[in-house]
Parts: structure tokens; sequence; C-alpha cells
């Protein structure tokens, strides 16, 4: 009896999980179809789902009106760079925080995560004036640094609850064993907070990806990245449904694609710690 | 060699005072054991004598050389942890070697040397195991390994057995006395496990809240404890304590007499008269916990099988010559 009821429960929970997945997944889902649609089908009541007249025209456009391949490598320097820059920034801090703990790192770290709490809108003149008195307006060097500061806090706590978690002995150890702090650095410390480098570079690669906010705000063409490109296609006059879902949908695809490849890492970066 | 001199150290931290200036002597080659309740210090004066914690004064001096401001790495010393504290990315033979790589020596030279410290610890099978898949004794033995392989000049031991089951510890015990002594390598050991002091030292060093109350070899502190700290702490049971009229008799403010230097007789004349709480039969001895009216509860030992009860009255005659006597500041008197 037990046996059939975890069955039972197994099987319900089993389509209420792909039920809800596939109502997060969804949008993506329709915007993909709407892609493949005419401009006339993709506003067409009531819509058709599968059975309409499947077309590619869309994306040659696209990439004809606007060069696609500028606002990708845009998106991977500005994102990649961020991240690199980020990260190099956040390792020893965390690593500072997490070894050698004062009275004050627990003050810090919320300090940190408060700047995040503030709406970005709130310093964007003041920003823009900086941008602009530097000259760094419709700069990649601009983006990156903007991007940098703003996941840095994000980057500096995933890091931090990595190195948290790596007992203090094994360093110890390495330092009885005669390491010096670059070596028990190489090859102990490192080799251990790997999954965790690799899931906070991910997750930041991400976020610093679909930055829409301060991309489109302080780039027009010469640095602009992916954002840029799908909101040129929401224009005022006139609706571009089918041509905005074939941009928006090459702008995520990269992304995605490296995202399902890393589900691993990233589901253990985002759950780090929660169980023991 | 592997002579290590403690001067005055002290450690505080902050307003805290946790060792209280310790000076110690430890002979090339000894086997030396700190023991004493939780919080007493003995971790941190081995985690001083390691370098893992700087001193806040006084001095350490191995080989005669003061190492206070020598960082771990170049002490020469190995240290084995509770935790064993392996490379978990590392094999076992990674884990052993680890240490000799750090020194830079070839890789011939440090296979060579970690397979004779394998064969020595029976760990030859699990070379290219990781720790994860090790047993609990058998990740012991690897930490051992990591500190026998580079030849130091004495291991620290931190609370090494504490986290094996009771009948691998009895084990590991003898394996780690019978090393030392086929090594003899100084060994400073920390415990809470007073039988682990008494059967692995050479030496043994009673800590209390951060002072070092005595210095001797165990049966040194077991029949000349230096006061009631270390009367109370080494034996078991305990030794029992008596106050008032009968300790005044013979001169002290405190007695003290082990529970195996206590003749139990049955009908009670003479001596100190009680009635049995609890008795614990183990075939081999039987304890027994006697309420003794204003003198306390007392415990007395018999070897052997003594068919007595709880309710049963006994009378306890302690051995005349083996009272120990103590002051009203709890120090030793000496005849």
């Amino acid at each position: 009896m037990a046996r059939k009821s975890t069955t039972q429960r197994v099987v319900v929970s089993t389509i209420g999980a792909w039920f809800f997945g596939f109502l997060i997944f969804f949008p993506i889902l329709w915007m993909v179809l709407a892609s493949f649609k005419t401009e006339l089908e993709a506003f067409a009541i009531p819509p058709s789902f599968l059975f309409f007249h499947w077309t590619t025209e869309n994306y040659a456009t696209v990439q004809e009106r606007s060069d696609y391949f500028h606002h990708a490598l845009n998106s991977i320097i500005i994102a990649g760079g961020s991240t690199l820059i980020a990260v190099l920034i956040a390792i020893p801090a965390a690593w500072s925080m997490a070894f050698s703990p004062t009275k004050r790192t627990k003050d810090i770290l919320l300090w940190m995560l408060s700047t995040k709490m503030m709406p970005p809108v709130g310093v964007l003149v003041p920003i823009y004036l900086i941008f602009k008195t530097f000259g760094l307006l419709d700069s990649r060097s601009g983006l990156i640094f903007i991007l940098c500061l703003g996941n840095l806090p994000i980057v500096i706590w995933m890091l931090f609850t990595y190195f948290k978690e790596i007992p203090r002995d094994i360093l110890e150890a390495a330092r009885m064993d005669g390491a010096t702090i670059g070596r028990e650095l190489v090859y102990v410390l490192t080799p251990m907070a790997i999954p965790g480098l690799a899931s906070t570079m991910l997750l930041n690669l991400i976020l610093a990806w679909n930055e829409a906010f301060w991309t489109l705000n302080l780039s027009t063409s010469n640095a602009a990245p992916l954002t840029v490109f799908i909101a040129s296609y929401s224009s005022p006059e006139g609706l571009f449904w089918a041509k905005l879902s074939a941009a928006s949908t090459l702008a995520i695809a990269p992304i995605i694609v490296l995202g399902w490849f890393s589900q691993k890492q990233l589901v253990r970066g985002l759950t780090f710690g929660a169980v023991k | 060699m592997g002579q290590i001199t403690l001067q005055d150290v002290q450690k505080s931290f902050g307003p805290v005072h946790i060792i209280k200036g310790a000076d110690l002597d430890i002979a090339d080659g000894s086997f030396v054991v700190f023991v004493g309740p939780s919080g007493c210090g003995k971790t941190t004066l081995l985690r001083l004598i390691a370098g893992l914690e700087d001193v806040s004064g006084g001095k350490i001096l191995i080989d005669g050389k003061n190492v206070v401001d020598t960082p771990p790495a170049k002490r020469g010393l190995s240290m084995v942890f509770q935790s064993y504290a392996l490379y978990p990315h590392m094999s076992v033979r990674g884990n052993i070697g680890f240490g000799l790589k750090m020194a830079g020596l070839s890789k011939d030279d440090t296979n060579r040397k970690v397979e004779a410290a394998a064969a020595t610890l029976n760990l030859t099978p699990y070379l290219d195991r990781k720790p994860r898949e090790l047993s609990g004794g058998q990740r012991q033995r690897v930490a051992i390994g990591r500190a026998i392989v580079r030849e130091p000049k004495a291991f620290l031991f931190d609370e090494p057995l504490s986290n094996l089951d009771a009948a691998l510890r009895v084990q590991m015990r003898i394996e780690v006395t019978r090393l030392q002594k086929q090594l003899g390598t100084t060994a400073i050991y920390v415990t809470h496990d007073q039988v682990e002091a008494m059967t692995m030292a050479d030496k043994i060093v009673v800590l209390n809240g951060g002072k070092i109350e005595q210095y001797g070899s165990p049966l040194e502190l077991y029949e000349r404890p230096a006061n009631l700290f270390v009367a109370g702490f080494i034996g078991s049971p305990k030794m029992n304590f008596v106050t008032g009229e009968n300790a005044a008799q013979k001169g002290a403010a405190t007695i003290g007499v082990r529970p195996e230097h206590i003749k139990i007789e049955r009908d009670g004349a003479g001596g100190w008269p009680g009635t049995i709480a609890v008795a614990e039969h183990l075939g081999s001895d039987t304890f027994l916990y006697v309420d003794a009216g204003p003198l306390g509860m007392l415990t007395a030992r018999y070897i052997g099988e003594l068919s007595l009860h709880a309710g049963d009255r006994v009378s306890l005659v302690p051995d005349p010559a083996r009272i120990h006597r103590f002051d009203a500041s709890g120090n030793a008197l000496r005849n």
C-alpha cells in the first residue's frame, strides 16, 4: 500500500512539475513560434499555435536591418569582461572575509548587499553625467565598468559562502605540510573552490548578459549589446511582433545554450549551502 | 632532534587570557600528552607550538632556536588534526606526498617514501583512492601517514582518535604508541580522555584554566598529584574527597583516597559507615557508590565479584598509607 501511494505521489508531482515548468517556459516558446510567423499571423486573433505558414523571413530582415553579430560581440565582451573583472576583485575580498573575519565583516557584507536594494534609476542622472564627463557614453569599457560594479556584491556574497564551506583545518594542514600562501592557493584552495567559482561566474555572466537598464541608457550603437538590439524593434510606429520575436530569440539563444549545458553547475550554485 | 621548550608562553584572544604563562621542557623522542577538561587551553597550546596561532608573549624553542616568528611551514613539525583534514581532491598518494612535493623532492623519491609510509600503515591497497572512498580509520591512517612521511622534528596530535568508535580507538591508540616508539620522534598529543593520556604518555601535562597544574609521568601523577584538581582528574573512577573532622585528624583541610584504596567491610564497625546507593557488577570489578551520610557519596572499588547490593550497609576503611592530604588552597601536603 505504502509503495502504491508513493508511486501515485511521484506521478502527480511529476505532472505538476511539468505543468508549471511549461507555464514558465510558455512565453519563450510563444516568442520563438511568433518569430517564424508572418507579421499578420503574429498578432492574429484567435492566434494559431502550430498550424501557420512557417517562414524564416523575419530572421533575414532582422540581420539585414541591424547587424546581429556586432551586437552579439558587444554582449560577449561586456558580459564576459565585467564577469572576469568582478571575479578578480571578489576573490581576494571574499577570501579575506571568509578566512580572517573581523567584527565588521558581517556589516560590510550587508552594506554591500544593501547597494542592490537601491533602484538603479535613482542614480541614473549622476552616473550619466559622470559617463559624459569621462567620455564613457556608448563605450564598451564604460558598460563593463558599470555592470561589474552592479554585480560585484552578489559575486562577493556567493564566493564568500563558498569559501566559508572550505574547512579551515585543510588550509592549516597545507600550511603544516610546508606550503607557502601562494602554493596553498594553487594546490589546495583553488582546486577545492573551482565548482563554486564556475557557478558564480556563470550566474554573473547571465545577469550581465540580460542587464537592460544601464545598457539601454548608456549606449546607442558602438557599444550597444543585444538588449539594445531587441529594444530597437519595439518602435512607436507600427507593431512588428514577428521581427521583435526574431530579434529576441537571436539575443537569448547563446545564453540559453550556455545555461542548458551548465545547468548542473547553476543549480549547485543557486542552492549551495541550503543542503549539507 | 626534536627538543621543545616553552618559556612563559602566553596567549590572549582580546581580553580573554587563554594561556597564562606555560613553562615546559619536552625531551627529544618523548611522548608527551596534554590533558585537561574542555576549554582548558590544551589545543591552543598545541596550535601555538605548531605556529597556527601567534603567541602573545614568551618563547617557544625548538632545538634551542626561538621559533615564535617562524611560520608553521618552516618549523619542521607535522600535525594530525581531529577532523583528519585530508585534501579531498587528492588521492591517498597525493595526500601523503603533498609535504614532500612542497619540500621539492623528486617524483621518484616522493613515491618511494610515500609507498614506504603506506606499507607501515597498511594503506598500500588504497593509494589511488580519494579520501571520501575510505573509512574513518583509514582516513586517520592517511593523516598519520602524511605526518610521518616528512620525518619531522615532532608530531603534533590534536585529539586524533576522538572521531573513531571505541574499539577502533583502542586499536589506533596502540598503533600510534608503537609507531612513535619505532620512529623515536618527539610527539605531543592532545586529548581530554585521561585513559588515553595514562596509557600513551611518557609524561603528562595536566592543564586547567590555561595553567599547567602538573607535569610528570603517568604514575607520578597518579601517586603524587600536586593538587586537588590533578588528584580528581587523573584516575577512574574519581578520587574520593573528604573534608571536615576526618581530614583535620590527619592535619589537612581535605583528604583524598582512591576507590581502589578503600577496603569494604560488610558489618559497619570502624571506618566510614554508609548505605550502598548503586552497585555496579562488571565481573572483573565491583564498583560501589556508597551514601556515607555527612561525608557525602563515596566510591569504592573491589577487584573481582562482591555480592553486595543497593541498600546494604557497609563500612569503608581507607588504606592509611594511600591517603592524599591537601591544604586549604588545594595543594598537596607532603610528609
